[in-house]
């Protein structure tokens, strides 16, 4: 490494910043006062919540009101969009809410998939005291220890909960997690675009007439769940042939696709960016909400029913606190302001009665029995499959079949011409040396 | 050639600022479409400020930013110090170590400084202490990519003192000390405070190696931006971008305006002399 | 001077947070989950041999636009009188003061199928075109947010020139093509190296560009970095063994560019 470029990069960029230095010596504490009054108003700007509303949505305020005045903050990891946080004006306030009743001050943050939750975890930078993943990564974390016991005398209000949900395959104690919501996976579709009879099979994910209008999912286990069922293979194989086989169709319809999604599909879907998308129902409805020319449908062949759970990572130190969350979140009101929000189906028998009837039976969030039966649910994978599902995802993803079609000629004529360039460059030199 | 060249610059001023003057339209649109201009609202501005979120990522920015900065600038003018006096072959050798930041790509700096604090993390895991990802993190980070540009800044200019002054500073009776903050100081004064500066920019504007530095509770303006955009976008974000425009904008101007005054008194000191 | 002691906490420093964490990348890309040798990770990164080509390549090409873009916008700047300049390289820095990340984000509200471009091409009946979520955008995003740092260097050497040299090459008969390539060409190459450096870098590991503007279909180096760390795959060792390549990358990049600094060097001394 020289350095001409190292000084010449440095002028670049401290230019601009030597002319600034000349207005602090002219102004320095203008400047400064400048600053602290930014600071104070931004102090100043956060608002303060209503006084009194949350006491009368829960109820046992008092075990809430032992954690007032200790000064514990909470960190919490959620999906994206996935509670209620009034910013619509209708809507509660969830967090803001058990922040008036516990004095608990949480910091709430988001993630997109399971397995970047997983990630961010696994690299050990992640302080968080609750998390929420779904089934099969409540399985792979509980397998790797990373996942907390929790002390059920702290979360009273699981009797509110349908135990179908509570005691489940990949909990079957319900040892670890708390279910949150549930829900299943199906098309989303622009009604303006798509024909609905076409959207009773996985196939129309594959289908010619659709390229660029269609959005996958941006993670492995979904993206792959379907192109097993729609071979006719479970969504829990550890077959390798047949995940392989998954992935060459994928691979097949990558041509198709017009971007790889999460929650950017909201803003794709609500302005008609694409046509067609598998996602989770919950969000579905909330994009319905927003675009009436959207519509959901659920395949004829199956599809995958997930439950998110609450969980307390292993690491967390405010145990305590988080578990006082974990059941402010299943409080019935609470579940009802939160899942009318989120659009989610809800584990809550307390909440589903306290509810209009008009939610209660709509078929995209409580399908009837004949879907439901035709539903499976993610197990837990051993290391090897999950391995193998990260290694085919990245490749998948790097795949590019357009591409290699014209990359060779034209780096061939990139360094024909910079060769050419090269010797036009000495030559040139040459000639001066010799007039010099 | 004249109005060549004018259409020129006008066309690459076009392509720099469209995108930022969209932005700055559609942070006064009363729906969320990014298309469609359906009427004049304020309220993303209004939701802006009463967004906890944001409010709090921007106070950490500059906590982060202010820190960082303040240290990195006290250890790259001590450096500065140390490496002038140098023979050559070291210097070049420190120089080039000093480089390496500079040069490597962000990403990489991200994830190797990452594996560091996981590393730490477990040994002191071991111990039984405990070490979060946050704060601690966030500055010694910040620090590191910093302080290479703090050097390269302090550097030229003590190469550009005399050295006599110091000498004599010290023949007048000043102790090493005295003779450094009094008289060595001054003169270095504009390249520590560019380093200053440039650390300060750099901070408040990285994304890179926050995003794989940061925990929960240090979450920074560019990374809360970041998830604003991985998620349902609302056009709070586009208030976001004007303010911060607005606020550049108004230094860059004082800047200008500063600087033009300056140079116009210099010139006319000179005329006078002459 | 005062002691060369005082510079002994940045050595420390430096040693810690820069020399370290370089080793523990190496160390990870030379082992596996139970920390024992291998080569696997390594021979792994040749299965995205597509993934580095076309990081290159996009990056290659977004560096050439960038300085056919600069090259004749710094060269005007450079002889603009100086109030004129200073408003000039203000206008240039103004973008670079705001954060990357809203500067990408404007052009995804601008490229999209419903976007601004598309109803502008729709007023005179084409399109709509494709434009988001393709390789095109990419290149596009990483122009845009890299252009000033092609725009500064070159004019801040073009700046040095003296127009005397000019005038005198035209006096003595040299077309404006002439004096371009033979005069201002050779004279500004430190500035051409530099900002291709200077854009080249960024624009090879940028994982963010890509995703926002390119669908998340078109994985550039960064981001398959970034699924490694803290992404859907998550495998640090081979992040690690990728991240080697990407330095390795970047070092082959930065010895070309010196080359060409070295030889105008010594160019100059010959002068």
């Amino acid at each position: 490494m020289r350095n001409t470029h190292i000084d010449l990069m440095t002028a670049v960029m401290s230019g601009r910043c030597e002319d600034l230095g000349s207005l602090f010596r002219f102004s320095g504490k203008k400047l400064l006062m400048l600053a602290m009054a930014l600071l104070m108003l931004m102090l100043l700007a956060v608002p303060a919540a209503a006084e009194g509303e949350a006491a009368s949505l829960v109820e046992d305020p008092d075990y809430y009101a032992r954690f007032q005045g200790q000064n514990i903050t909470l960190s919490v990891y959620n999906w994206g969009e996935y509670i209620a946080d009034g910013s619509d004006g209708e809507s509660i306030d969830v967090n803001g809410l058990f922040e008036e009743v516990s004095g608990i001050k949480v910091l709430y943050n988001t993630f997109a998939t399971n397995e970047e939750l997983y990630a961010k975890l696994k690299s050990g930078g992640a302080g968080y005291d609750v998390i929420v993943p779904s089934d099969y990564m409540v399985a792979r974390m509980i397998g790797e220890k990373m996942l907390a016991p929790l002390d059920r005398d702290n979360i009273p209000n699981i009797r509110h909960l349908d135990e179908q949900y509570v005691y489940t395959d990949f909990d079957p104690e319900g040892a670890y997690s708390v279910p949150y919501t549930w829900g299943t996976v199906g098309i989303i579709y622009n009604t303006q675009y798509v024909d609905a009879e076409e959207v009773t099979t996985w196939d129309i994910l594959w289908n010619e007439r659709y390229m660029g209008d269609i959005l996958m999912f941006s993670n492995p286990r979904d993206c792959v769940s379907i192109a097993l069922k729609r071979l006719g293979y479970s969504m829990n194989t550890t077959d390798e042939k047949e995940i392989r086989e998954a992935f060459e169709t994928l691979k097949d319809q990558k041509a198709l696709v017009q971007a790889y999604v999460m929650d950017e599909i909201y803003d794709k879907m609500e302005g008609e960016e694409a046509a067609l998308a598998p996602y989770y129902a919950g969000d579905a409805i909330t994009m319905m909400d927003e675009n009436p020319n959207l519509a959901f449908s659920v395949p004829e062949e199956g599809t995958n029913r997930f439950i998110d759970s609450l969980c307390i990572p292993v690491a967390s130190k405010q145990k305590g606190a988080a578990e006082a969350y974990i059941n402010f979140l299943c409080e019935p009101e609470i579940s009802l302001g939160n899942i009318d929000y989120i659009g989610y189906s809800t584990p809550s028998l307390a909440a589903m009665e306290l509810m209009d009837e008009e939610t209660s039976n709509d078929p995209v969030r409580y399908p009837p029995q004949e879907i439901l039966d035709k539903t499976e649910a993610f197990i837990y994978l051993p290391a090897e499959t999950n391995q193998l599902l990260d290694r085919l995802w990245t490749e998948l993803l790097s795949n590019d079949q357009q591409f290699s079609r014209w990359t060779i000629p034209v780096f061939l004529l990139v360094a024909i011409l910079f060769s050419i360039g090269l010797n036009l460059y000495r030559s040139f030199k040459k000639k001066r040396g010799n007039v010099s | 050639m004249k109005w060549l060249s004018k259409t020129y610059v006008a066309a690459v001023m076009l392509f720099l600022y469209a995108p930022i003057g969209v932005l700055i339209f559609f942070s006064f649109n009363e729906s969320k479409s990014r298309a469609n201009f359906t009427g004049f609202t304020l309220d993303w501005y209004q939701k802006l400020f009463s967004n906890e979120m944001i409010l709090q990522s921007l106070l950490n920015t500059l906590i982060v930013a202010l820190v960082s900065s303040v240290i990195a600038t006290v250890l790259g003018t001590m450096a500065a110090v140390g490496v002038n006096s140098l023979r050559k072959g070291p210097k070049a050798l420190v120089m080039n170590l000093n480089n390496l930041p500079i040069v490597n790509p962000e990403i990489v700096t991200g994830v190797s400084l990452m594996l560091l604090f996981v590393m730490f993390k477990e040994l002191m895991g071991r111990v039984g202490m405990n070490f979060e990802f946050g704060f601690t993190t966030l500055i010694l980070a910040h620090v590191s990519f910093s302080v290479p540009y703090v050097l390269l800044n302090v550097l030229p200019k003590l190469r550009q003192m005399d050295i006599f002054v110091y000498e004599a500073a010290l023949d007048l009776g000043c102790s090493p000390s005295q003779a450094f903050f009094r008289v060595v100081l001054p003169e270095i004064m504009p390249g520590i405070l560019a380093g200053f500066l440039m650390a300060l920019t750099y901070s408040i504007d990285d994304f890179v190696i926050s995003y794989f530095v940061s925990g929960p509770t240090s979450q920074t303006l560019p990374i809360t931006i970041y998830s604003m955009t991985r998620r349902k976008v609302s056009p709070e974000i586009n208030a976001l971008s004007t303010i911060i425009f607005a606020v550049v904008l108004l230094v860059l101007l004082l800047v200008n305006f500063h600087g033009a005054r300056q140079e116009r008194l210099q010139r006319r000191k000179g005329g006078a002399a002459a | 001077m005062k002691s060369k002691y005082s510079a002994l906490p940045y050595y420390v420093w430096m040693a810690l947070f820069t020399i370290a964490p370089l080793i523990l990348v190496l160390v990870f890309a030379f082992t596996d989950n139970n920390g024992a040798f291998t080569i696997e990770n390594i021979s792994q990164v040749g299965e995205y041999t597509n993934v580095l080509v076309r990081s290159v390549w996009l990056a290659a090409v977004a560096t050439v636009i960038c300085l056919l873009i600069a090259y004749p916008l710094a060269y005007i700047m450079s002889r603009l009188g100086p109030s004129k300049q200073r408003t000039m390289v203000m206008l240039i820095m103004l973008p670079m003061w705001m954060n990357f990340l809203l500067r990408t984000y404007a052009w995804m509200t601008i490229l999209e199928n419903n976007g601004l471009l598309n109803r502008f091409f729709g007023l005179f009946g084409v399109g709509p075109f494709d434009m988001i979520n393709t390789q095109g955008a990419v290149v596009l995003g990483m122009v845009y947010n890299y252009l000033p740092f092609m725009i500064l260097p070159l004019y801040t050497i073009m700046v040095k020139i003296d127009n005397r040299v000019i005038e005198a090459a035209q006096d003595l008969g040299a077309s404006p093509l002439k004096v371009a390539s033979s005069v201002v060409l050779p004279l500004s190459v430190p500035g051409i190296s530099t900002g291709i450096t200077m854009v080249f870098v960024p624009a090879v590991s940028t994982f963010i560009i890509s995703r926002m503007l390119g669908g998340g279909g078109n994985l550039l180096i960064g981001d398959l970095i970034d699924l490694q760390f803290l992404g859907n795959a998550y495998n640090p060792h081979l992040g690690s063994a990728i991240s080697l390549v990407l330095m390795v990358i970047i070092l082959l990049c930065m010895s070309v560019m010196n080359q060409f600094g070295e030889e105008e060097e010594r160019e100059g001394m010959l002068i």
